[in-house]
């Protein structure tokens, strides 16, 4: 994203804000934005959470051979890196490849077809009917999906450790209960909020823009996962170097 | 009645409106034709607002348009109607929701008020009882009617057409032609169509502006079209076979 579109981003972000014209619609517009957001992704990030849980801790078991080290370190390096770095991170790239590039090419398809014209037409705020309904479902519906990862990332730990008998299932319990800091459930949540904005705006943004018809909507829907993804990575280094 | 003065509006280096004006009486069908590339659409969008034009004004009803801010033009648009050429119908919503759309945004009205209006437009469109279809389920034709009925949900004072015909076989153009002049004349709407369909221009145009490289070469009625000698005028209006047979018999 060069300054051009980053200044264009900023005020598409200002018309989102405005005041909406009812309301009621506005909330039944975020509702459905909610369930496809959180419970459309429910079943995904469940899946990708459980098993990177489970690689995790056999990785850490295969690295950690010493005999000075005890095996509690497993489950403990399992939870900090599954709450801190992999549950939000993880899951933010991975929404934003299904929920960005559905955004982007909803709102694309829309401004190619004359159905954003017909809005603003209509007399209603296109950017505010058509993104903030999205912006908030994200910023509320990825903090939960990344509390659901976090949980799910450290039983499949739990199940990969034991199963495979690289770790017994008392020590990966006393690992992840030993020495336990609420506050990187914090740092998680603050990057899980941030992610949730990243995701919905900027494939918004791409999408509100399109010109052109089919080849551009699907040149945008790429376009919109790749500048997501770099601007989490992004955001994750700076979240990360402010709280930590 | 919309006015527009002096309409200036290039993008980049190609000029494609080079100060138009006209006047467009309420309860006529004002017809804006003109060939591929004339500037019609852009004409139409700059003067509902999508385009903003480099010079020129546009009045609704000696209200001034094109210095109005986004919000100040709220008040004038919900009494805007419009029909795009591909319909624009909104595909996730059934027709009903499509036409109650704008009813749900800007009134207070209860369920069945709304329920009775959809029904009303639909009715008057021809299409009663498709409420629940999808746009995805319609034909060409039915999505025009389904685009009118939207249009006309909130009773505007102006209604705007592009290309209301285009992709549509003949019959069902005539169709929607009657439909848009029954309705200009039922609601004394300000109605703007552009076209280029020779069959709209006599059937329907009660007064005409015909574009050519961005300026105004010609306006009339239908009936005074065919006896213009305006070259650029005639190369269009007779540019079929049948037509120039039909002025070289009578």
């Amino acid at each position: 994203m060069n300054f051009t579109n980053f200044g264009r981003y900023l005020l598409l972000l200002k018309s989102v804000f405005k005041r909406p014209e009812k309301t009621s619609i506005y909330v039944k517009a975020i509702f459905q934005q909610m369930n496809f957001i959180g419970v459309g992704s429910l079943g995904l990030i469940s899946i990708i959470s459980t098993f990177i849980g489970a690689v995790m801790t056999l990785q850490i078991a295969f690295q950690l051979v010493s005999d000075f080290i005890p095996k509690t370190i497993i489950g403990q390096v399992n939870r900090d890196s599954s709450i801190l770095e992999l549950s939000p991170t993880i899951s933010a790239i991975v929404l934003a490849g299904k929920i960005g590039s559905a955004i982007s090419s909803e709102i694309g398809t829309m401004r190619v077809s004359e159905q954003i014209d017909a809005l603003d037409i209509m007399g209603i705020n296109a950017p505010g009917y058509l993104i903030l309904p999205k912006i908030i479902a994200g910023i509320t519906m990825v903090p939960v999906l990344v509390i659901i990862s976090m949980v799910l990332s450290i039983t499949g730990g739990y199940l990969g450790g034991t199963l495979s008998g690289a770790v017994a299932p008392a020590e990966y319990i006393q690992g992840i209960t030993t020495d336990f800091n609420t506050y990187t459930i914090n740092v998680a949540l603050t990057k899980a909020f941030v992610f949730g904005f990243i995701i919905t705006s900027v494939p918004a943004y791409e999408g509100f823009y399109v010109k052109g018809g089919a080849l551009e909507v699907a040149q945008a829907s790429t376009r919109a996962v790749v500048v997501s993804c770099i601007s989490i990575l992004a955001c994750d280094y700076l979240v990360t170097q402010l709280m930590l | 009645m919309i006015e527009i003065k002096n309409i200036h509006k290039s993008f980049g280096e190609n000029e494609v409106l080079k100060g138009i004006s006209g006047k467009f009486e309420a309860g006529v069908t004002n017809l804006i034709i003109g060939g591929s590339g004339s500037g019609k659409t852009t004409l139409l969008k700059c003067m509902i607002g999508l385009h903003h034009p480099e010079q020129g004004e546009v009045f609704y009803d000696d209200r001034e348009f094109t210095q109005l801010s986004f919000d100040e033009r709220i008040e004038i648009r919900k009494e805007i109607g419009m029909l795009f050429q591909g319909s624009a119908l909104f595909d996730s919503m059934t027709v009903e929701e499509n036409i109650m759309f704008p009813l749900n945004m800007f009134t207070d009205q209860s369920r069945k008020e709304k329920l009775e209006r959809v029904n009303f437009c639909l009715e008057r469109v021809n299409l009663e009882g498709r409420n629940k279809l999808f746009p995805a389920e319609l034909s060409g034709g039915m999505k025009k009617r389904v685009g009118i009925a939207r249009a006309i949900a909130m009773n505007p004072k102006y209604l705007f057409c592009d290309e209301p015909n285009s992709g549509l076989d003949p019959k069902t153009s005539i169709v929607i032609d009657e439909l848009i002049k029954e309705l200009t004349e039922e609601y004394q709407t300000t109605t703007i169509v552009v076209t280029h369909d020779m069959n709209s221009v006599m059937g329907i145009g009660d007064y005409i502006i015909f574009l050519h490289e961005g300026k105004k070469f010609w306006e009339g009625s239908n009936k005074e079209i065919s006896k213009t000698d305006i070259a650029e005028l005639n190369d269009f209006v007779f540019a079929s076979r049948f037509m120039k047979a039909a002025k070289e018999k009578f």
